[in-house]
């Protein structure tokens, strides 16, 4: 965990505790991994909090190391600048209802995390930002849901141009059956551009973002099927951000994988923070510890509580939130 | 199948039995039996020579006196009544003409007796052999020689009037029989629309019909002419030839242009047996057939039946695919589409023979037809059809729809097997349903694609029943051709499983063409087996490229 994500301020606690913070200053960030690293010999100070219950001890453990400073706020109050901003958005399965009433703002820049049990509407959650839920038959959304602005609910809307802004990453790794260059340059070939060094150059400049540069440089007309699961995984997101989406959506990312891709993928979402918007389903609380900024807990169909993750984690205003995340159920 | 198929070709030895009573045969020893009246052990002998004698023989084994294998038998591929075992007397050659008084050519015959010295001169065409030249071969390299000089000189003196006369044939059929029946037909039209006789419509065209007759007449006179100066030119021929006598002593002129190939099964070497094995299946695979399909070559139905696949491949692998991709991604799921893939289904199991009916019906007589009376009224007119006829269009039609349930319902599958994930990565990435149909499904889908296809042509190339009245005949040639329109759709054709049928039960011969039904099934497997390997190759390549692990 010495490499895991680490949000900028977090040691000098320059982070403002209100919820109504700017979103945080990614580039500086970003190329500040030294004095990241450097940070983690000196483990923060824990929560204080005495924690009861299986899960309790791990979570402490990384929201730990992620560090602490940031006070209790209201989750009631949304975040400075939203990018995705729903309001009472319903959903239908045909006759049964999926979601009620979520009204949530999605924060720019930041990462955010959706957890709750199985079957309780987080993905279905995560498929109305970019209208995967389209392809469903007999699904029906009512509300709002915009995105800079725009409703993307709209029967007008482009789905096309949703979905290039809006980019997502499976639970399943699913690269196409193409070669490593192919599957990058997928979503660039379907926007029509032709340009071999436009290509190239993206292709080439998405797999380094994704950290899979180096491993796939000299097979890149190769099959992408003989990588490893978790290059699968970070290739999928390397081919999400080519097409320079706004929002990533992921479900559930890491199941599929092992510790190491899994903590691989965590690296790299911690990277893209500040860059891109990251919506991040996950059955793992430790994960949605680790790498969020905002936590939202969805059960049957509603949405809980949302707030910030250290709040979230460390003083849930919710009985059944508390209940969740220390293992009482779920 | 296999091993009967294999040594159909390889000369076997030939016997000559001197029986109880003292008679003799000479012959090729095929199967033997236990004879369930007498419990007599019984061995058939296929001893040829139709015409003079049953060419095949059951004889006690036990009235077999002597029996050797002598080794100046011959054994001759004829271009007419088979094949003929005996033994070759000599060669008789028409050497030179003397100018008679009267002048009429008077032919002196030179004999050439094959253990003599006197050996063959090369034909070139206008010079009289010269039998000068000294060749002191066994009577098999006389005969050799002998055969290929006379054909030398058919080549030369012979064939050129063929060609002219096909070419005259084809002539008369193709340019003036049909502008004929056209001429006929605009007239009759004009004068049906009650134009006067007197029209300048008319008479134009009664002047062209009588242009037309007078060049038919021209023609076929010319025609006349041709074949009695080739008749002519094969008379003279045909006095070149080899004296045989068979064991019972009869004696045979047989024209040495008859004489497509021979062997002499007892002298050869065994490498001898392996050129003449070989020449054997070479004819089989690249010569028409001879003597109503009891004999040489297989060459029409095997491009017959390659084509008739390839056509039909062609028309149902497109349709079925697209058919199976909007039965798969683009259909709801209501009652109407539900019963088309019961249709599709039940289709599957439906008797060939009942396609071909459906064919007969729907595509000769109402496509075709119809055809006809759009762009061919005058031939329909004149009981001419073009396309109102089985031909081999409507048969790769027919065939194509046999498969065609086939191929919708792998296609279907292969597309059903792709994960969700995978289509929602290509729409999460910006495509259109469109795009991830032709970038990711159906590359996707192509191996399953494939297998279905596979199946479906490997039961196209076996299947007979429809194709029997839909366009397959006993003989034709093939519609491939390397003259103008070069693929001749409206053509009937040969098809080796209509072949098999033919030689094995519709012969004249039934027992001759045994071997060749072997041999001829033999290559249809051959085919179904590079056809269905090519495929399959295909499809392993394919699935190596698309092979998705299965998470």
């Amino acid at each position: 965990m010495s490499e895991r994500f680490k949000p900028a301020g977090q040691e000098t606690g320059s982070l403002p505790p209100s919820s109504t913070a700017p979103p945080v200053d990614r580039p500086t960030e970003m190329s500040d991994s030294s004095t990241r690293k450097d940070a983690d010999g000196q483990s923060p100070v824990g929560f204080g909090l005495t924690f009861s219950g299986p899960n309790r001890s791990l979570i402490a453990g990384a929201l730990q190391d992620r560090g602490t400073g940031r006070e209790n706020s209201s989750s009631e109050t949304p975040p400075a600048e939203p990018i995705v901003r729903m309001r009472n958005v319903n959903l239908f399965y045909g006759q049964a209802q999926a979601l009620v009433d979520i009204t949530m703002d999605i924060p720019r820049g930041l990462v955010t995390a959706l957890i709750g049990p199985s079957g309780c509407g987080k993905s279905t959650l995560l498929r109305c930002i970019n209208r995967m839920n389209d392809l469903i038959d007999g699904v029906r959304t009512t509300g709002l849901i915009e995105l800079d602005g725009q409703n993307i609910l709209d029967p007008g809307v482009d789905v096309i141009a949703l979905r290039r802004k809006v980019g997502m990453v499976f639970q399943k790794p699913t690269p196409f059956p193409k070669t490593v260059y192919e599957n990058v340059a997928y979503g660039l070939r379907l926007a029509g551009i032709r340009q071999r060094a436009v290509l190239d150059e993206v292709v080439e400049r998405s797999l380094r973002r994704a950290g899979l540069w180096e491993e796939v440089k000299d097979r890149l007309h190769e099959s992408a099927l003989g990588l490893s699961g978790g290059q699968h995984q970070r290739l999928c997101i390397a081919r999400a951000i080519a097409v320079q989406p706004e929002v990533i959506l992921m479900d559930e990312p890491c199941s599929a994988l092992d510790p190491r891709s899994t903590s691989r993928i965590e690296d790299l979402i911690a990277e893209l923070r500040g860059e891109y918007t990251i919506v991040i389903v996950t059955h793992n609380m430790q994960q949605a510890a680790r790498v969020s900024d905002y936590t939202g807990f969805l059960y049957e169909g509603r949405l809980v509580e949302f707030g910030k993750t250290t709040q979230i984690f460390t003083n849930p205003r919710k009985k059944e939130t508390e209940d969740y995340i220390t293992g009482r159920f779920g | 199948m296999f091993a009967h198929g294999l040594v159909v070709f390889w000369p076997h030895p030939i016997y000559e039995i001197t029986l109880a009573d003292g008679s003799k045969l000479l012959g090729q020893r095929l199967e033997g039996e236990r004879d369930p009246l007498s419990g007599r052990r019984r061995i058939k002998f296929y001893c040829a020579n139709m015409e003079d004698m049953p060419p095949f023989r059951w004889i006690y084994a036990d009235e077999i006196v002597r029996q050797e294998q002598p080794p100046e038998v011959f054994k001759l591929d004829r271009a007419a009544n088979l094949h003929y075992i005996g033994y070759l007397k000599e060669i008789r050659l028409l050497t030179h003409e003397v100018a008679q008084a009267d002048g009429a050519a008077q032919r002196d015959s030179k004999v050439l007796v094959p253990t003599g010295k006197e050996g063959l001169a090369v034909y070139s065409r206008g010079t009289i052999p010269e039998a000068n030249q000294a060749s002191p071969g066994s009577k098999a390299e006389q005969l050799a020689q002998a055969i290929q000089w006379a054909k030398r000189w058919d080549a030369a003196e012979v064939e050129p009037w063929r060609q002219q006369e096909n070419q005259l044939a084809r002539q008369l059929n193709d340019q003036i029989k049909y502008a004929l029946i056209e001429a006929q037909y605009r007239r009759q039209q004009l004068l049906q629309a009650g134009r006067p006789e007197t029209d300048p419509a008319c008479q134009a065209l009664a002047e062209r019909i009588a242009q037309l007759t007078e060049e038919e007449n021209r023609l076929k006179a010319q025609a006349h002419q041709l074949s009695a100066r080739r008749a002519e030119q094969e008379t003279k021929l045909r006095q070149n030839v080899a004296l045989f006598v068979d064991v019972q002593g009869r004696e045979k002129h047989i024209p040495l242009v008859d004489i497509v190939r021979f062997s002499t099964p007892n002298a050869m070497t065994l490498w001898a047996k392996c050129r003449f094995y070989l020449a054997k299946w070479w004819e089989l695979l690249s010569d028409p057939p001879r003597e109503a399909n009891q004999d040489g070559g297989i060459f029409p139905a095997i491009l017959g039946t390659v084509l008739l696949v390839f056509l039909m491949a062609i028309m149902a692998f497109p349709l079925g695919v697209l058919a199976g991709v909007y039965l798969g991604e683009y259909a709801r799921d209501n009652w109407l589409v539900r019963s088309v893939r019961v249709a599709v289904n039940n289709l599957a199991g439906i008797p060939s023979i009942v396609y071909g009916i459906f064919g007969l019906g729907f595509f000769i007589y109402l496509c075709g037809g119809t055809l006809d009376i759009w762009f061919y009224p005058d031939r329909v007119e004149a009981r001419e059809p073009v396309f109102g006829q089985p031909c081999i269009l409507w048969a790769a039609l027919t065939l194509g729809l046999l498969t065609l349930p086939v191929v919708i319902v792998s296609t279907e599958e292969a597309l059903r097997q792709i994960p969700r994930e995978i289509r929602e990565g290509s729409y999460a990435l910006g495509a259109t349903k469109l795009q991830t149909l032709f970038r990711v499904l159906l590359p996707m889908a192509s191996p399953g694609v494939m297998t279905g296809f596979i199946l479906a042509m490997a039961r196209a190339v076996g299947e007979v029943a429809p194709l029997m009245i839909t366009g397959a005949v006993k003989s034709a040639p093939p519609p491939i051709s390397s003259e103008f329109p070069f693929l001749r759709l409206d053509r009937q054709f040969m098809h080796l499983g209509y072949h098999i049928l033919d030689i094995s039960c519709k012969s004249p011969n039934v027992e001759a063409t045994k071997g060749l039904v072997y041999v001829t099934t033999l290559l249809l497997l051959a085919i179904v087996l590079a056809l269905t390997s090519t495929a399959i190759w295909l499809r392993n390549r394919m699935r190596k490229r698309y092979y998705v692990r299965a998470i």
